[in-house]
């Protein structure tokens, strides 16, 4: 056998001083990292939400910023309250917040919009296990229960009034009293008008943002530039949009030709209701969504077909949250179909029972 | 030649290697210590052949081979045994260790040759020759050179690859290996193709030593077929598997060997080293080391004796600097970090990285947020995602099912996590873990 190595690191008068003092530092490698971080893209894309939830203020007043912060406040309390230690910090809470207060109508009671965002946290992410685990995007989920609560508040859509100051509704509303506001004039959105009365709307009012709608999906080209920068600084994968955008165009586009009397064009049908902010950052939602780049492709495209198909043929005006909400619940499946080939494996492999 | 140059997928770490890419190597004199281990090469550890307070001349064997996936130990400087004896091994184990006391004032010269001339050798006799000499892959791996020379007779090998990509960030022992020694590089080549009765060669380099590329093609030999192949800077293009890809656009099939393509892998550095072995006659007892990072006053590529220990080669290059933190050996996407000034570099060493606290600090831990950047980094299509759900819950059978084998540890899923999920650590502890339920099974 062998004894131990002396104490001392011998060598006569080689040592450092320096050298003996230093504490070193252990870990597993690679040593190296790219400066990304998880908050670092949630706070990217809390920051380009800021640009919409502008201009939607500057369409519907004051309302929009009251309904985003009541169920921002919702959502980040739930987490706080309910989620990891410090987990507040990484700034998911706060997007699913603002994205949930962004596809709310204006004039919606503040304390529906609070409970909205609590539900879409505690129920769509934290019951999951937090961060990562959620199958359903939790805005979109938050929204989904306001809807099934609220039906009729959720679509009452108030009309432009004069004074920029005047709220848009009866944001003030009492839990558990039905809002009335009989001052308040309804108008319906395009796709509601599409829908019901066949009015088609300009594309360039839809465009900009000057139409009746949910708080922050009404800009449609201010999403897009928005969304694209996130795209740009990969925050989000530019697969999923594209894919919805062609999906919805070609389809719809198909049919305006068969029936251009009877269906939306294709610029209408991106550019209104709730594609846009949906396809830009519902659907790009990195949690709910594939993590194979043939999957962000399949997940896209159903997303479009189904959208398409609800709008049309649907009893709903509007689909593209329930065409989200139901690719997210098909991701792992996705997932498990589009995993590439692994380097050195047979081109076709025969796939028994995995688990 | 649109993406022809490289394989899919991979990272491009930031490559920091003007610290020392024109640092011509300087030898170190000899340390007033050696510390050999018996075991710095893949497969069986030596056999120790010397006792406490034998006297050992340089190129001596202290150790000899225990088997054929083996390779005997030499003394890289004249000495007394000192000590037998477990000491800090760079794999951060401890590991029976050979201590020589470095004779003061030894010449430290050549004896008479140990290995022959190359002429007229056969080719198993060329096997027989570098496995006696102690030649190992010199790019971190260390697996025995002579091994790969002598593939099975029913696989047909038609091409030896000169692996010189240097992928690693920081390191340039390879580099100044192929500037300053390209005769020696072709030599080895020569060597190594009648050996492997081949007849094509083809040396892999990173375009970012441009240096490097024109002096082997200055030094080409008219009468072989060699040719220098430049590759796209991307790590990890010195992967055995990507470099194969490149070279013959085939994939090496799952749980194959790169000679089921027809092609040898060598790494430049062991190849000059068995130009060398042949030219000089003396065994592997030293080999170019780089010692570099923020972290190091004088970054430097050396010519050290193999088992100098970390102190020494730390000491000669000017000692740390203040804020130094970490030391790895090898490079910063695959080393080892060592906690001790004690370790002797080794035969596998290919440098010696200091990090300071810029560079290698702790970062907070996030849930997966599955944004799939590990996905597009996997050099071979995994799913580190995924994989590292299944780490997580020990569940190691389902790993297996989702290839984690095919896994080579390169550790680009763990440098692109934006949650810094330690993700290769992982993978290593579970490709142990089922290797370990293989043998036991």
């Amino acid at each position: 056998m062998t004894a131990t190595r002396p104490a001392t690191g011998s060598g006569g008068g080689t040592d450092l001083e320096s050298l003996t003092e230093i504490r070193l530092r252990i870990a597993a490698s690679p040593h190296l990292r790219t400066a990304h971080s998880t908050p670092r893209i949630m706070w990217n894309v809390v920051g380009s939400l800021v640009p919409i939830l502008a201009v939607a203020t500057y369409f519907f007043g004051p309302s929009a910023l009251l309904v985003v912060g009541a169920a921002t406040l919702g959502a980040w309390l739930t987490e706080r309250v309910f989620g990891a230690r410090g987990s507040t910090r990484d700034g998911s809470a706060v997007i699913t917040g603002l994205l949930l207060g962004l596809i709310l109508p204006p004039g919606f009671p503040l304390w529906m919009a609070f409970v909205g965002g609590v539900f879409g946290v505690g129920f769509g992410k934290l019951i999951f296990g937090g961060l990562g685990q959620n199958v359903f995007n939790p805005a979109l989920l938050g929204r989904a229960f306001l809807q099934a609560a609220f039906p009729s508040t959720i679509t009452t859509w108030p009309v432009q009034p004069e004074n920029w100051w005047a709220l848009r509704g009866d944001n003030f509303a009492l839990p558990l009293m039905s809002p009335s506001a009989p001052d308040v004039v309804t108008g319906a959105t395009p796709l509601g008008l599409m829908k019901f009365e066949g009015v088609s709307t300009p594309t360039a009012d839809l465009m900009l943002g000057s139409i009746s709608g949910s708080i922050g999906e009404t800009a449609g080209l201010l999403i897009l530039v928005c969304g694209g920068y996130l795209a740009i600084r990969r925050y989000l994968d530019w697969r999923v949009p594209a894919s919805i955008f062609l999906t919805v165009a070609v389809l719809s586009g198909v049919l305006y030709l068969i029936g251009p009397d009877r269906f939306p064009s294709p610029q209408f049908m991106l550019f209104s209701g709730g594609l846009m902010l949906g396809a830009m950052y519902m659907a790009t939602d990195m949690v709910t969504s594939p993590v194979t780049p043939a999957g962000a492709w399949l997940f896209g495209i159903g997303i479009g077909l189904l959208t398409v198909l609800i709008r049309v043929w649907g009893g709903l005006p509007e689909g593209v949250m329930y065409a989200i909400l139901f690719m997210n619940a098909l991701v792992p499946f996705i997932n498990r179909v589009t995993q590439p080939r692994v380097f050195g494996h047979p081109r076709r492999e025969p796939r028994g029972a995995e688990s | 030649m649109l993406g022809s140059s490289t394989f899919r997928h991979g990272v491009h770490p930031p490559e920091t290697k003007h610290l020392t890419e024109t640092v011509p190597v300087r030898r170190m004199p000899f340390p007033d210590e050696i510390v050999l281990p018996l075991r710095q090469h893949a497969g069986r550890p030596a056999r120790l052949l010397v006792k406490v307070g034998d006297h050992v001349e340089r190129g001596d064997k202290v150790a000899e081979a225990d088997g054929f996936v083996s390779v005997p130990i030499h003394a890289s400087a004249t000495g007394t045994v000192k000590d037998i004896c477990l000491w800090p091994h760079p794999d951060g184990s401890m590991a029976e260790s050979v201590v020589i006391a470095v004779e003061k004032f030894s010449p430290q010269i050549p004896r008479p040759r140990i290995v022959p001339q190359w002429e007229g050798l056969s080719p198993q006799q060329v096997v027989e020759e570098v496995q006696k000499a102690g030649v190992v892959g010199l790019g971190g791996a260390a697996f025995p050179t002579h091994v790969k020379l002598l593939p099975p007779a029913d696989v047909p090998v038609h091409t030896l690859i000169v692996n010189g990509a240097e992928c690693e960030p920081y390191l340039t022992t390879d580099h100044r290996t192929m500037v300053e020694y390209p005769e020696r590089v072709q030599f080895g080549i020569r060597i190594m193709m009648k050996a492997l009765g081949v007849d094509r060669a083809v040396i892999g380099v990173e375009k970012n030593k441009p240096d490097a590329i024109a002096r082997l093609r200055e030094t080409l030999p008219d009468d072989l077929d060699v040719s220098v192949l430049p590759l796209t800077v991307k790590y990890p293009q010195g992967a055995e598997k990507m470099l194969i890809q490149v070279v013959t656009g085939h994939e090496v099939p799952s749980g194959k060997l790169p000679m089921n393509v027809g092609v040898v892998v060598q790494n430049v550095g062991s190849i000059a080293c068995i130009g060398e072995i042949f030219d000089t006659g003396y065994p592997l007892i030293e080999r170019v080391v780089t010692v570099t990072g923020p972290g190091v006053r004088k970054p430097s590529n050396l010519l050290v004796p193999v088992g100098t220990r970390l102190r020494d080669v730390l000491e000669f290059c000017g000692g740390l600097t203040d804020d130094a933190t970490q030391i790895v050996f090898g490079g910063p996407m695959m080393g080892a970090a060592q906690p001790d000034l004690d370790t002797p570099l080794i035969k596998g060493t290919t440098g010696v990285v200091v990090l300071t606290k810029k560079e290698a600090r702790s970062v907070e831990r996030y849930p997966c947020i599955h944004c799939g950047r590990c996905l597009e980094a996997c050099p071979v299509f995994l799913n580190p995602s995924l994989l590292g759900t299944q780490a997580q819950a020990g569940r190691y059978e389902e790993m297996e099912a989702a290839n984690l084998m095919d896994c080579m540890l390169c550790g680009c899923c763990s440098y692109v996590c934006p949650s810094h999920i330690p993700l290769s650590q992982m993978f290593a502890l579970g490709k142990n873990m089922l290797r370990k339920r293989q043998a036991a099974a």
